[in-house]
């Protein structure tokens, strides 16, 4: 059985303020330099610096649209970017490995996010099950 | 300054009811429309929502301070999430127990010193079964590194 087609890459943004308050929000995490103007300010940068759950869970969406939310059994990511409020990210990603364990087939995916300049904002690797 | 006798500490074990309208907020915060997420009566958690548990829930569960990373020098490097199988549904209450797991060193490519922490979370369902586990690892900077938060 041939894998579905991928989708087209998920391009997200300019990203605003309101995109990581809503991030926020939905996780809890209220660190302030990720929405306060006057603390990120102090703290010596021109704008708050998008939280980096934000664009690590960029990935995984494009990639549950793929293969299906109930079918995910890993995800690790790694930032290597920071990402701005103004910033568009663009994320895709592609097949690593497909192989049996367990008596089910899986597929190992590598995936990322670039800005507008083509830099890799966040690296991921997720693993699905598929039928 | 990264606290090395914060190896194995242990938070005390937490309970997480996962919800229906938390799972849908988190899965529209990161620019999901997937109707398992939006439409199921009990969805699935997206693969990144667990740990946000840790953020209502009180600091005895989080032992996290206790490495006493400097908040000047110290950043989050990466995080990683494995399912013992589908991913909970919205109904199912998990113990979550978090561990200081590893502390180790690496030299940069400037010549000083990065340590690097890693605390591992287990999350099991009322019958015991390891459901799914998140480990974050973290970086400290040396003192003479510029460093990055």
């Amino acid at each position: 059985m041939a894998l579905p087609t991928p989708p087209p890459p998920l391009v997200f943004g300019p990203i605003t303020r309101t995109h990581i308050v809503r991030y926020q929000g939905a996780s809890g995490d209220f660190q302030p330099i990720h929405h306060d103007e006057p603390f990120a300010k102090e703290a010596g940068y021109d704008a708050p610096l998008v939280v980096g759950m934000l664009p690590a869970g960029l990935l995984t969406t494009w990639a549950t649209d793929w293969l299906g939310p109930a079918n995910v059994r890993r995800s690790r990511v790694r930032w290597t970017e920071r990402v701005w409020p103004g910033d568009t990210l663009t994320v895709d990603g592609t097949v690593e490995r497909e192989y049996e364990e367990d008596a089910q087939r899986r597929v190992d995916l590598a995936l990322q996010a670039r800005n507008q300049e083509g830099a890799v904002v966040v690296r991921g690797w997720m693993t699905f099950v598929v039928m | 300054m990264v606290a090395k006798e914060s190896l194995g500490a242990t938070g005390t074990p937490f309970t997480i009811p996962l919800e229906q309208g938390k799972i849908r907020e988190y899965a529209t915060a990161i620019g999901s429309t997937h109707p398992e997420y939006l439409d199921a009566e009990t969805p699935v958690v997206p693969a990144h929502f667990l740990t946000t548990t840790f953020f209502w829930e009180g600091a005895t569960g989080n032992p996290w301070d206790r490495v006493e990373m400097s908040q000047q020098r110290g950043m989050h490097a990466e995080q990683e999430y494995v399912f013992h199988g589908e991913p909970p549904r919205a109904g199912t209450k998990l113990t979550a127990t978090s561990r200081i797991d590893a502390i180790y060193e690496k030299t940069s490519r400037s010549g000083s010193t990065l340590t690097f922490v890693e605390m591992l979370t287990e999350f099991r369902d009322p019958e015991g079964a390891l459901v799914a586990e998140a480990k974050m690892t973290a970086v400290e900077t040396g003192e003479t590194d510029g460093g990055e938060t």
